[in-house]
């Protein structure tokens, strides 16, 4: 546990300074209201209304997430049997070689799927 | 050589005095970092195009950055009227903070003295100190998505999403980037990678004794490429910057964020990054604090407090690659960018970490040698054949296409206005969003842009 403890000091340290910055921020500088400047930047035009809670995205960036969460894992896999891997010798290489042919399987159908493609 | 540094075992035994102590020094050494990094890099750049760049603060303008910084706190800050409140301020906080943490495990030096004490010059270390740094990445991808998120501005969002989505597509290659690193090393905690890349062998030739290297980056090379491919993708640095492509999003994620102390923390987190990719490619595969060639044949270099000035060149050689990347590159396209990390890193890589888990094996002692490879000889027939087949299908696909644009063509050749071009379709969808916001009434007296 003392391990952790260094990390949590940096964190504090590194937490105090963000929030201190953040929240001093609109203490510093001048304030002069003006109704445009509150608004959205949006080069100019009468800004798009936003609906609350953020609205709709493209879907192909759920896509990625999806298959960002499918790989991390494999990744996750990866890194015991790296650390492993002198004591599994021999039966670790074919055991990694046999996953990572069962995902490349995955991988080679999403590619086939387009789920690879961006537009 | 002749001391292969701290272990595991080293580390936990510090008393707290110390250890703010080594917390404070690496917050300052971060933030002095930051101020003199934008000023390296603005001065650098500069060189590359043939201008001199900022030379008026300070001497050589130095103090540039400082200046910059001091304006952004005079700065008016700038809440637009439309944001989610709390996500919008909380963005900037947790972008920040994961920046400076996953510094806390990178080995600075060997155990030195410090008041009365023998301590590594290194925070801390895990076990499972690598997954730490990715941890910190996966968290500061928070921040960008919350700050697009929270800003409720359409610029905003989009880049939010499209950096979201880059920083996690590259952090996969980035993360099997490293497993190669880990097969060697057999350990995941930073202070044991440096201390297995303290020594290589030595090569006799004609009575001479060469010192073999023995950083990962000769032995490892394809996952190094890899990974220096990934920092800058992970950093969203040139030529990946697409989250803040100008000309298109404004400024990205952080459109909303006025040029106050809020975007100070994004610009902070934003060159934290780049010291932590470039620290973390420096433990992984330059020998961390280890003293290169020729002077680590001096036997004091790996000693005492000498380390950190080694690891400080490394990393001001690691800086000064990502801005002779920035003044060189142009940036890439949005899908260019993302088939590269989808299409082409992993699949290198997953080969790769096969590749070099065959060849740990085949070095591995009292190991069956004929077995593997057969075994791999089997896997890569089976890989030549999979393969041969899929260009065969691929091929036939192909040539099918050509025929059927082909077939289009001559079509849209007979008639003008078929595919409707060049007359754009008169049906295009309306724009039904959500009714605009009711004007916040207010006594407050406006003041018209420019007349302070």
């Amino acid at each position: 546990m003392e391990l952790y403890v260094p990390i949590l000091v940096l964190a504090v340290l590194a937490a105090g300074f963000a929030v201190f910055s953040v929240g001093i921020a609109p203490f510093t500088g001048p304030k002069r209201w003006n109704r445009a400047k509150l608004d959205a930047y949006e080069c100019g035009i009468e800004p798009t209304p936003q609906p609350v809670g953020g609205g709709r995205f493209p879907l192909k960036y759920m896509i990625t997430a999806m298959l960002f969460i499918v790989f991390d894992i494999e990744i996750i896999f990866l890194y015991p049997w790296a650390v492993a891997f002198d004591r599994l010798g021999v039966f670790g290489l074919v055991e990694m070689v046999l996953f990572i042919v069962t995902v490349l399987v995955a991988y080679a159908y999403v590619w086939r799927r387009r789920g690879l493609d961006w537009d | 050589m002749n001391n292969p540094g701290p272990t595991l075992s080293d580390f936990g035994h510090d008393p707290l005095w110390i250890t703010i102590i080594k917390a404070v020094a690496i917050f300052v050494f971060l933030m002095l970092g930051v101020l003199f990094g934008v000023w390296t890099e603005r001065k650098l750049i500069s060189r590359m195009q043939h201008r001199y760049g900022p030379n008026r603060a300070g001497k050589f303008g130095l103090l540039q950055s400082v200046a910059d910084g001091l304006k952004m706190g005079l700065k008016e800050d700038i809440m637009p009227r439309t944001v989610d409140k709390v996500i919008y301020l909380l963005a900037p906080v947790i972008i920040a903070v994961p920046a400076f943490l996953a510094f806390s495990v990178v080995p600075f030096g060997p155990m030195v003295w410090m008041f009365g004490h023998r301590t590594p010059l290194q925070l801390t270390d895990l076990p499972v100190a690598v997954l730490l740094v990715l941890a910190t990445a996966s968290i500061g991808v928070y921040g960008i998505v919350l700050a697009g998120w929270g800003s409720r501005s359409p610029y905003a969002v989009l880049g939010g999403l499209r950096s979201a989505a880059q920083v996690v597509s590259y952090e996969i290659a980035m993360g099997l980037s490293f497993v190669a690193v880990f097969l060697n090393a057999g350990t995941l905690s930073t202070s044991e990678i440096v201390a297995k890349q303290a020594g290589g062998g030595t090569w006799d030739i004609l009575g001479l004794h060469i010192p073999t290297p023995s950083w990962y980056v000769f032995s490892l090379i394809p996952s190094f490429l890899i990974y220096a491919v990934c920092m800058l993708g992970e950093t969203n640095r040139v030529p990946f910057d697409l989250p803040e492509g100008e000309g298109e999003l404004v400024g990205g994620f952080h459109t909303e964020y006025s040029s106050s102390l809020k975007f100070a923390m994004f610009m902070l987190a934003e060159y934290v990054n780049v010291f932590t990719v470039s620290a973390m490619a420096i433990t992984l595969f330059f020998g961390g604090w280890r003293a290169p060639w020729p002077i680590s044949l001096w036997d004091g270099a790996n000693t005492g407090w000498w380390p950190l000035l080694w690891f400080f060149a490394k990393l001001v050689i690691a800086f000064g690659f990502f801005v002779w990347v920035r003044a060189s590159l142009p940036r890439v396209r949005y899908d260019q960018l993302m088939a590269f990390g989808w299409k082409v890193l992993i699949p290198l890589n997953l080969v790769w970490i096969l590749l070099a888990a065959t060849f740990k094996a085949l070095r591995l002692p009292e190991t069956d040698r004929m077995g593997i490879m057969a075994f791999g000889a089997v896997v890569i027939i089976v890989a030549f054949v999979v393969w041969l087949r899929f260009d065969t299908v691929n091929q036939r696909r192909r040539e099918a296409r050509a025929a059927q644009v082909e077939e289009e063509f001559e079509q849209l050749r007979e008639e003008p206005a078929a595919g409707g071009f060049p007359v754009p379709a008169l049906d295009l969808p309306h724009y039904h969003g959500a009714v605009p916001a009711a004007r916040v009434p207010t006594d407050a007296k406006e003041v018209t842009s420019g007349s302070n």
